[in-house]
């Protein structure tokens, strides 16, 4: 969490909605490079493979086109890539990765042949060791190229819509069967209790069994201490159970 | 201050599905071009789901569906905000003819500093093998110009067999792939504040003095002049322009007497750089083509004085080029310049 919190970039819309980009961090960077450069082996080795094809017209000149060819797919493969799938290529795609502008904008054709083009600073002494330095120490995990073409790579994490269900389904709550000390808990229960409470039930399902009965346990036993509901409202009710009646009772007005 | 999370998640969603799924697609499909009616939906439900997001901000309870609207608000936001030109077509002659060399013009200076840089490298590399003759071993990094200039010229000129017969075009290849990631480098380093680039002009200088003071001593200049000038006139003309390209970078670094910030500045130089960086593999890539078909024959299959000729016209073509070509169209595409146009919209 405190990864995602200092790795990002904070953008403020026209509106004046702000939202943070998670910064890729310098290791999963070299990730995508690693796979970057293997799928650019895997196409070289292809068209080596089809060089036969080109014989007739001689070895030499077979020979001629494909080191022009392999050194054209090396400089050309972030650029096409990155162009046609904004700012991804198989590497950063496969890593959910993006390059985008450092103001949250899609990449302009000068950005990113000025980015792939700077590589060649990046690349020196040898293995990105220019570059990989530069990204340890920026705030903005920038290689040299990311810096003169405002650009940032991006982490894309696919966040899937909150399932809610948990809370929404309208199971009876024997605790809202006493509005006045349900009231009692809204009042009392500070904001960090329901959320904790709230943020458990949502991620009951990431918890180990035992965990998940001992946080439960925990939640409830802390809940039953800001108010306390007649026997018969909780007699049956297991401490998720509790603890789900109450949010319901929280985050319902 | 949102009093039902229940309702307004309940009802809010739909939405942010409907948005998600555009996104989807759009990433799908980055071509994909929406109807009317589809492109106000689609702004619609990004403003819907940024005014959600700011709500949501002010429950802080609530951290998965403001995760959730967060990267759904970022994704929209960059296509909603898509800095693209659309409908510009690249045209390559008229970029070759008129966009490169005004580019050339346009930062002439750096140009003259990157051929001062090198001139004062060959100077210290000539006076250095005048000096001390035994000093090529070090300057000097090819091992085919260890042998005397005398001896090589003699080899040449016996030879009765085309050496080059049979990889002439892998030899080409070679020199262009060689001679652009060599230039590309001398480019790229303007971002160590040139002294990469400098550094790297100084030593080409070195060489290039080395080499020339070597045959010259020897009495072989017009062996040197037949060899060099057909295809250096063009090839250290290349590596002076990505030189010069490193210098820009190098200058928008540094920022003297340019009112703009930083990134202005870098945004300001970056197709300024790219003009330079495809103009000079273009001349490289003849380069290649002249240095393995051309300079490596010598008297008697060809005669010097017509390789001396070549060399020289064509290095007169070349500054011919890059002084002139565009000039005329100056005027009608002020407006439209280059470097600046598709920068400034963003």
């Amino acid at each position: 969490m405190s990864d995602l919190q200092t790795q990002s970039l904070t953008i403020r819309t026209p509106e004046g909605i702000v939202f943070p980009l998670l910064l890729a961090s310098p290791v999963t960077r070299f990730l995508a490079l690693f796979i970057d450069t293997m799928a650019v082996q895997v196409v070289l080795s292809i068209l080596y493979l089809l060089t036969p094809l080109l014989l007739p017209l001689g070895v030499d000149f077979t020979f001629a086109m494909f080191t022009i060819a392999s050194f054209v797919i090396n400089i050309a493969y972030a650029m096409v890539l990155e162009w046609a799938w904004r700012g991804q290529t198989i590497g950063k795609r496969v890593l959910g990765m993006r390059v985008m502008d450092e103001n949250g904008f899609h990449l302009t054709p000068y950005q990113i042949i000025m980015r792939n083009l700077l590589r060649f600073a990046d690349m020196l002494p040898l293995y990105y060791m220019l570059g990989g330095i530069f990204c340890l120490v920026s705030p903005k995990s920038q290689r040299l190229g990311d810096i003169a073409a405002n650009t940032v790579v991006i982490r894309m994490p696919k966040f899937k819509e909150p399932d809610l269900d948990q809370i929404m389904e309208d199971k009876f709550n024997s605790l809202a069967e006493y509005p006045h000390i349900a009231a009692r808990l809204r009042q009392r229960a500070s904001q960090e209790t329901a959320g904790v409470a709230l943020a458990a039930l949502m991620r009951r399902d990431e918890l180990d069994p035992q965990a998940r009965l001992e946080l439960f346990h925990a939640i409830a036993e802390h809940l039953k201490e800001i108010v306390s509901f007649p026997q018969e409202a909780v007699e049956g009710l297991s401490d998720e159970q509790y603890v789900r009646n109450s949010v319901d009772i929280l985050y319902r007005s | 201050m949102i009093i039902d999370l229940q309702k307004f998640i309940k009802e809010q969603r739909p939405a942010w599905t409907r948005l998600e799924k555009y996104l989807d697609m759009l990433e799908r499909n980055p071509e994909r071009r929406f109807s009317m009616d589809e492109v106000r939906d689609f702004h619609t439900l990004y403003q819907r789901a940024s005014a959600d997001l700011a709500r949501i901000a002010t429950f802080s309870s609530e951290r998965s569906v403001r995760t959730y609207l967060e990267a759904l608000v970022a994704r929209a936001y960059a296509e909603i905000y898509e800095t693209r030109q659309k409908g510009r077509r690249f045209t390559p002659i008229k970029w070759f003819f008129h966009t490169f060399p005004r580019t050339f013009r346009k930062h002439i200076a750096a140009f003259w500093a990157a051929l001062i840089v090198t001139a004062v490298g060959s100077a210290f590399g000539g006076f250095a093998i005048l000096l001390d003759p035994n000093a090529k071993e070090v300057i000097v990094p090819f091992s085919h110009l260890m042998q005397s200039p005398n001896e090589r010229v003699a080899e040449e000129e016996a030879a009765e067999e085309d050496h080059m017969q049979g990889h002439k075009a892998m030899f080409s290849s070679h020199l262009m792939v060689n001679n652009i990631s060599v230039s590309f480098r001398v480019l790229a380093l303007g971002l160590t504040w040139g002294i990469g680039t400098i550094i790297l002009l100084f030593y080409n200088g070195i060489i290039l003095g080395a080499v020339a003071a070597d045959y010259v001593a020897a009495g072989e200049t017009q062996f040197l002049l037949g060899w060099l000038l057909p295809h250096g006139s063009v090839e250290i003309p290349s590596v002076l322009l990505a030189g010069q390209a490193g210098l820009v970078i190098a200058q928008a670094l540094i920022g003297r007497n340019d009112p703009h910030g930083l990134k202005q500045r870098l945004k300001n130089i970056g197709p300024d750089i790219i003009h330079l960086a495809g103009g000079l593999a273009i001349i490289l890539v003849w380069a290649g083509i002249i240095e393995s078909y051309l300079s490596q024959y010598h008297e008697p299959v060809l005669p010097y004085w017509l390789k001396i000729s070549f060399g020289s016209v064509q290095m007169v073509l070349l500054f011919f080029f890059l002084f002139k070509s565009g000039k005329s169209a100056k005027k009608t595409n002020e407006e439209s310049q280059p470097s600046l146009a598709g920068v400034q919209s963003t």
